[in-house]
């Protein structure tokens, strides 16, 4: 008490946080989210490092040492397939495929979503109502099978071919999000005031109104990515996402699944990357709405 | 409340003629249907005019789209492309395989996901809710077709190793499956680990999303008034806040038919099930537009209909939306698209 006392007298020092300093402390606070981050910035490291870290190459074989578990000799600690293959390098680069397609993914649905769902929300009238149509429809047919048609016919294996048709399906969620942040947001002072400062309608739709639902959509971008990886390694695994020679871990899995019983290694591995990084984000993501959106934090 | 299911038909109809002409035309402009026929050696060009005869494949898209309206609505989705087989009795008898499957997995799903999602709730923050929740994350984040493959690894080798057969691995049933009660035990050891692989991600998404409704409901009002007057804790419990929270937990399950139907085209491939599911991925290697349609209305249909059911079943339990709903909350409406925490609950495989 004494001791408050005499460091009121002396004046308290007050140092300004801004929003985004405030977030980063609540993000730092929660202790499952800064774990993943390090996690998954380390998984993404030894991914996008993958030609300089990789015990071994992507193709190169050592026939003599073929179907091995797991083990610490010639390093071979995932193992190696059939063709003496070294799995972990293999997994290695297949994480590379599949990190960069979700960030794609994120990036690319999260950029069409915000705009569409700004237009919407801002100028409501048709295009709001064109919008929710389209809504409508997508949730009306099954959302795998309707991803599994695109990537069939229009694929062709290619990693960022991939990656836009998954983006093209999945901005609708955040599209969504922003459109009723928009709703809410427009009938605000602040905007009324830019709008009497005569500011443009695309200044106060991105300078404005943007910052003020940043939260919400760098969340969703957030999970965005842990289900652009979960659907992405889905269409790999049945045949219609990336196709040889590029590796990506659905493959990896489907590739492995003949020998399985005897092999576990070659299925279960790959998984387990993608499960570890999956987590990830979505801790991460979890960690974020509670920083971005204190009221909405779990209880 | 008839006029409201009256009115959603109509729309979901319409919305689903617009839907099935999008894909309709989608899939028949991005290009020639029949080329992977055309490749093959040994297919005559006789074969080939007789197909594009048959389906009209000469005739301008919109007339094309007609003549397959025609087929669904009065030969039971006619017949496949290449080999003009009629499409209906297959699809009949996958649908029964995939609604034995996608049945059994949402009934067990809705059960303990209910039933973890409440005692998490009344134990918050214990050992139970902790693990719950690590549940529920993992089912956030595991493959569905991943997790199947390893309950086969684990199940054969288990099987290889003490030679006692617990659960099949493939199919539905055995050459010698006979009949009656030995029947329906083979048959359940043959559905356990496909319905296992399918009710785990949903027992996380109905878990999480009960927790967070008991939790909300516990801090009513009516409950601590229940509390006062006096009842066991159990009666309160099962009374007041289970019927309450399941309402939107219910309604969430009916909305969800369409994320069910796309896990299970994942479960009953790696399951080698003869069901929708397969049907689907076999039409889709084929490049069977006529299949793939046939499969498209079809899961719509159950779609329309869950949605429809979500409806009633959302009147009929809560009374207060018979005038339109205002704010999400107890007893709200779950929102449709965005499932917990924002995650919207389409399945991912």
């Amino acid at each position: 008490m004494a001791e408050a006392i005499e460091l009121y007298r002396e004046g308290l020092r007050f140092r300004a946080r801004s929003q985004w300093e405030l977030a980063w402390r609540r993000f730092v606070r929660h202790k499952p989210a800064m774990f993943s981050l390090v996690l998954l910035l380390m998984i993404c490291g030894a991914a996008l490092f993958a030609p300089h870290i990789a015990p071994y190459g992507l193709n190169e074989q050592d026939l003599a040492r073929g179907s091995q578990a797991p083990t610490l000799r010639g390093l071979h600690l995932f193992g190696t397939d059939r063709l003496g293959r070294d799995y972990l390098s293999r997994v290695l680069y297949g994480t590379r495929t599949t990190v960069w397609v979700a960030l794609v993914v994120a990036l690319l649905s999260t950029a069409i979503g915000t705009t569409l769902g700004a237009v919407a929300g801002y100028y409501r009238g048709w295009i709001d109502s064109l919008l929710m149509r389209l809504v409508d429809f997508v949730l009306c047919l099954p959302f795998l099978a309707v991803l599994l048609i695109a990537a069939a016919f229009l694929g062709r294996g290619s990693p960022f071919r991939v990656a836009v048709i998954l983006a093209l399906l999945l901005w609708t969620t955040i599209a969504r999000i922003v459109r009723g942040q928009y709703l809410s947001l427009r009938e605000q002072e602040f905007v009324e005031a830019a709008r009497a400062a005569g500011a443009s309608d695309a200044r106060i739709m991105f300078r404005h109104m943007l910052p003020n639902s940043l939260g919400p959509i760098i969340v969703n971008a957030t999970l965005t990515v842990a289900l652009a990886i979960l659907l992405e390694a889905t269409l790999s695994f049945l045949g219609f996402g990336i196709q040889p020679p590029t590796p990506a871990l659905g493959k990896l899995i489907d590739d492995g699944k003949g020998a399985m019983l005897t092999q576990w290694w070659l299925v279960v591995m790959p998984g387990v990357v993608i499960v570890v990084i999956c987590l990830c984000v979505n801790f991460i993501g979890d960690g974020l709405r509670d920083a971005l959106d204190p009221r909405q934090a779990r209880r | 409340m008839l006029t409201l299911v009256g009115r959603r038909l109509l729309s979901s109809i319409l919305v689903l003629l617009l839907a099935t002409g999008v894909i309709f035309f989608g899939v028949t402009s991005i290009g020639d249907p029949l080329a992977t026929l055309r490749q093959r050696p040994g297919v005559s060009q006789q074969t080939i005019d007789s197909i594009v005869a048959r389906k009209h494949l000469d005739e301008p898209g919109p007339i094309q789209y007609g003549y397959w309206l025609r087929d669904v609505v009065t030969d039971g989705f006619g017949t496949t492309l290449l080999s003009d087989q009629p499409i209906w009795p297959e699809l009949r008898r996958a649908l029964w395989f995939t609604l034995q499957l996608v049945l059994t997995a949402e009934v067990i799903a809705l059960v303990v996901g209910v039933g973890l999602g409440a005692l998490s709730a009344k134990r918050q923050y214990s050992a139970l809710d902790y693990s719950t929740a690590a549940v529920g994350f993992l089912g956030y984040s595991v493959p569905i077709f991943w997790f199947a493959l390893v309950l086969q690894v684990i199940f054969t080798n288990l099987f290889r190793a003490t030679g006692v057969r617990i659960f099949y691995t493939a199919g539905l049933s055995s050459p010698e499956a006979g009949t009656g009660l030995a029947f329906l035990v083979d048959r359940a050891q043959h559905l356990a680990l496909p319905v296992i692989a399918l009710a785990y991600v949903h027992v996380a998404l109905y878990s999480r999303y009960m927790r967070a409704s008991m939790l909300e409901v516990a801090a009513a009002d009516y409950v601590r008034t229940a509390r006062a007057k006096g009842l066991r804790e159990s009666q309160i419990t099962r009374k007041h806040e289970v019927r309450t929270a399941l309402i939107p937990v219910v309604t969430l399950a009916a909305l969800h038919v369409g994320a069910v139907f796309s896990g299970a085209i994942v479960t009953e491939t790696v399951f080698s099930i003869p069901g929708m599911g397969s049907f689907f991925i076999e039409s889709l290697q084929q490049r069977d537009t006529y299949q793939i349609m046939a499969f498209l209305v079809m899961s719509a249909l159950f779609i329309i209909g869950g949605n429809l059911m979500a409806d009633i079943a959302y009147g009929y339990l809560d009374p207060r939306i018979r005038q339109p709903p205002t704010t999400q909350g107890v007893g709200g409406r779950p929102p449709t698209t965005q499932g917990v925490g924002g995650r919207p609950p389409t399945s991912r495989g």
